[in-house]
């Protein structure tokens, strides 16, 4: 079976400017809705006591505020958490109070209520763990452009490594204006993300460096044009598959990995359209040309 | 010809899958619900099964097999929830000379066992439990060890005459002592030099200031300090959830100043940490010899000032008045005493309470000393369906040695029966108490009903989504498709192998990795399959299309997954539980995926299209 024309050619170049523009576009709608809704950060960034519990029948959440709020925890959030019988109490972090026993007195004041789960994180872990999520983030965009810019050139460095800061940036936007609970498989999703993202880019660029070699005669920007239509139907084809897979997780995954797998979906598909525009147009904007291919390509054809 | 493998490849190839299966397999087998029985003491083998059974028959209790040794007893059930009655039936009716545990055995077969073939481990998300980041307080170690230390030079400069116009300890920095004149400082100095050589001394002196004596510990005592407490404070914890009847439980270093501890298992997180953070203590206390404690416990008539215990089944009374306190002693080490070479334990004190200490101790040598082992433990009992919090205090007189000489800051128990002893009471007095106090900065409990719920939804979508790939592949790629849907499972299998021989521990986002991985492990595989149909878009032979389809594609794919794989290990590094069960399985999926997906895929091929001439290949154009 063929989904895509072998001999496609579409102009992808021809419509950078237009794509620039949508990028930028959506990149400060992302940067607005950090701004004005800033990302809700989850627990275990923030500290804090959440209890998953469970009923029997569907909960009554004005009740349960009612109760919690009458037992001293005003500022409690009550939400439904997957199905209508499942609530997730979150408690922002208390200097006094030790954890279990506060989760004693929560359930206490919930008859008919069932622990299911129970997670606390203190103050002081919650925000050295928001240092190393930046710090991880910051590693390994780092590290990543470094082994691009070894293996290919640096340009194409420079612009997988700016397809890779659209790319987060955008699911955190989304995030943000959605107000999903930014945790910490949250921001595992988000890393993964940049790993895939890059693969996408990189199999471009791949074919970016042979085909400078091959086409002598054609410009950067048909090179570039070229190597996309040839790399589209595998690029397509890994999206759909790997989404096929994310999707699972997303559906039947549960509440738990709603967050990580959310970051997954958004970043395959936001990954996909950046490693072709943002990535690859960028690279033609900043002037790649033949030559920054030539010495690295002899040595490939050299090895044995 | 260029698609065929010589045979050692393929022979290696098929053995890889061999030793694959064989480590996988103990996957499949479900775990049963164990309880087990242990005791400090010797166990009667025969004689605890028949015990524990007729327990188990009388309360109608089926269970699978009892087995045991001289080391512990083992019950199988069906269920947990059996296990958990059969529990609270087994504590009640053995008594606490024994302790019951809870664990989850494999059921492996006996032979892939004994070639280390074990399932993989459990997270607490996928099996219940409870799991604490402890806080070590190391500071209150080194302030006492600093406020000891602060009393002592005090004694010292009174005790050699030397005038001081103050002394403080200050966090961080030392004891800081004040003088009047640069000479008192410079006497106090070389007095103080010679008797605690061990530690940094710096004067200062400036301008119009007082002069000043600092004495501080080097960074290499500090580091030995801090690490000694988290070491101490470790084996204290593994003997207390011990205690608390886990099995498989998880305590170990996490960063400088924390502990995690892990309890599969446990429900109950209040009393979990009421044992974990408990008090134990010793007290010294001098033996009354006025008195006979025979006639004590025949008449049960006490004599005033004292309190009467038992040690070793002998009637024992001992004085009320505590000496020393268990928390005046800084460290506890067995060893022999250097003039009669019996076995001894070196005690070293700090924090106070040793002067008194010294003055008791010389005004009674010839006497006997008891030391009493204090413990204040808090369980969960159940009394006519109500459950309650009991707090016990258990004391027991463990020795109660001859006092030779006036005991000072550091002095030895001797008298003890032999060397084993001599280290039981050093353990005792070094584990008995916790040095630090510790608190919790994170606490997770995952009940056990979501705990088999993760491990379902991880199976259900893993199953959906490979089933989704596996179709799609056979639709779109044909013969190939299914070729690359063998190596998919290949990969699953080698990354279960791989995962169960490192003994790595799966977590839901751990699923999530494998799950991951399979869409990613597809990858290699497209790429190949495009570029072969390319090549023979392209005018090339098929087997010629082959060939050059897996040569070009595979720089791509190792350019790819090396990306991916520096995330996975940046990830790794950073994250904690779970996040890294995500990044092991990834890291790991992705190398068992480049294995399967391009060595494994382009020997099948070899073998159908490999060594003859093609017309077609069938590969979806």
């Amino acid at each position: 079976m063929e989904l895509f024309n072998p001999n496609s050619n579409v102009d992808f170049m021809g419509a950078r400017r237009w794509t620039a523009m949508l990028s930028g576009l959506i990149f400060l709608i992302s940067i607005a809705g950090l701004c004005i809704n800033g990302l809700k950060w989850g627990l275990d960034f923030t500290g804090g006591t959440q209890i998953e519990i469970t009923y029997k029948a569907a909960a009554d959440l004005p009740l349960i505020r009612q109760s919690l709020s009458d037992a001293g925890f005003k500022e409690a959030q009550v939400v439904r958490y997957g199905t209508s019988k499942d609530v997730l109490i979150s408690i922002a972090p208390r200097a006094k109070e030790d954890a279990s026993m506060l989760v004693d007195r929560v359930m206490h004041v919930l008859p008919g209520a069932e622990k299911q789960r129970v997670d606390f994180v203190g103050p002081q872990v919650g925000a050295e763990l928001a240092t190393k999520g930046a710090l991880a983030i910051f590693i390994s965009l780092l590290a990543t452009m470094i082994y691009i810019a070894l293996r290919f050139e640096y340009r194409l460095a420079f612009s997988s490594a700016v397809a890779l800061i659209h790319d987060p940036v955008l699911i955190l936007g989304v995030f943000a204006w959605l107000k999903i609970d930014f945790d910490l498989k949250a921001l595992a999703g988000l890393l993964a993300v940049i790993g895939y993202s890059l693969n996408d880019t990189i199999v471009v660029f791949d074919r970016v460096r042979e085909n400078f070699v091959k086409l002598r005669r054609k410009s950067p920007i048909e090179i570039m044009n070229i190597s996309i239509n040839q790399t589209l139907s595998r690029t397509i084809m890994t999206s759909v598959l790997t989404l096929f897979v994310v999707v699972a997780l997303f559906i039947y995954g549960g509440e738990t990995i709603h967050a990580f797998s959310m970051a997954l979906m958004i970043g395959i598909i936001v990954g996909t359209y950046s490693s072709i525009y943002v990535a690859g147009a960028l690279a033609v904007s900043m002037g790649l040309n033949r030559k920054d291919f030539l010495p690295s390509v002899n040595k490939l054809t050299d090895a044995p | 010809m260029h698609n065929k493998f010589p045979l050692w490849k393929n022979m290696a190839l098929i053995l890889l899958i061999v030793v694959g299966l064989v480590y996988a397999i103990p996957n499949i087998y479900t775990e049963d619900p164990v309880v087990q029985v242990s005791s400090q003491k010797a166990l009667l083998p025969k004689a605890l099964k028949e015990k524990v059974e007729s327990l188990l028959q009388a309360a109608h209790l089926p269970y699978k097999k009892v087995s045991a040794d001289t080391e512990h007893l083992e019950v199988r059930f069906s269920t947990t929830d059996v296990q958990l009655l059969a529990q609270d039936v087994m504590k009640a009716g053995l008594g606490s000379d024994y302790t019951v545990a809870l664990n989850l055995v494999p059921s492996t077969p006996k032979w892939l066992a004994a070639i280390g073939a074990e399932p993989m481990k459990q997270g607490l998300d996928l099996r219940g439990g409870v799991h604490f980041l402890l806080e070590v307080d190391v500071d209150s170690v080194l302030t006492r060890r600093y406020e000891g230390l602060m009393k002592n030079m005090g004694r010292g400069l009174r005790d050699a005459g030397i005038r001081y116009a103050g002394i403080r300890y200050v966090p961080e920095r030392g004891v800081e002592i004040r003088f009047r004149t640069p000479e008192l400082q410079q006497k106090a100095f070389t007095v103080l030099k010679t008797e605690f050589s061990e530690f940094l001394f710096k004067t200062t002196q400036d301008e119009g200031k007082t002069p000043e004596l600092w004495v501080s510990l080097s960074e290499l005592d500090l580091s030995k300090i801090r690490q000694n407490t988290i070491d101490q404070t470790m084996s204290i914890l593994r003997n207390r959830v011990n205690e608390l009847g886990v099995g498989e439980a998880v305590v170990q270093q996490q960063g400088a100043t924390r502990i995690a501890v892990d309890l599969p298992g446990i429900q109950d997180a209040a009393r979990a940490k009421q044992i974990l953070g408990g008090t134990a203590t010793l007290e010294f206390h001098l033996v009354d010899s006025e008195h006979d404690p025979i006639v004590a416990k025949q008449t049960g008539a006490v004599p005033v000032g004292t309190k009467f215990y038992v040690m070793d089944g002998q009637p024992i009374l001992l004085m009320r008045q505590v000496v020393l306190s268990g928390d005046s002693i800084t460290s506890a080490m067995s060893t022999f005493d250097q003039q009669s070479a019996s076995p001894a334990v070196s005690i070293q004190l700090g924090g106070g309470g040793e002067s008194f200490f010294t003055k008791i101790t010389r005004e009674n040598i010839g006497k006997r000393m008891a030391i009493v082992f204090v413990e204040s433990k808090t369980t969960l009992q159940t009394v006519d369906g109500e459950t309650k919090r009991i707090t016990h205090h258990t004391e027991r007189v463990i020795s109660a040695p001859v006092i030779q000489s006036a005991l000072g800051n550091s002095f030895q128990i001797t008298g003890l029966h032999d060397a084993k002893e001599g280290a039981d009471l050093a353990l005792l007095l070094r584990a008995g108490a916790l040095p630090a106090a510790i608190y919790s900065v994170e606490e997770r409990t995952v009940g056990p009903t979501l705990g088999q719920e993760n491990i379902h939804r991880g199976i259900v979508s893993l199953e959906i989504g490979m089933l989704l790939i596996l179709i799609a592949m056979v639709v779109y790629y044909r013969v190939f498709g299914l070729v690359a849907n063998v190596a998919l499972v290949l990969n699953l299998i080698l990354l279960s192998a791989l995962l169960s021989m490192l003994g790595a521990t799966l977590t839901l986002p751990g699923i999530a990795g494998i799950v991951l991985t399979v869409g990613m492990a597809v990858d290699a595989n497209v790429l190949i399959y495009e570029r072969i149909r390319e090549e023979l878009r392209a005018g090339l032979s098929p087997d010629r299309a082959i060939y050059a389809g897996y040569e070009r594609a595979f720089s791509t794919i190792l350019d790819a997954n090396i990306t991916t794989l520096i995330v996975a290990i940046v990830l790794f590094s950073v994250g904690t539980g779970p996040v890294r069960g995500f990044a092991v399985t990834l890291s790991l999926g992705l190398l068992t995926s480049m294995l399967t997906g391009v060595t494994y895929t382009r020997a099948m091929i070899n073998v159908m299209y490999g060594g003859r001439h093609l017309k077609k290949l069938s590969i979806g154009i």
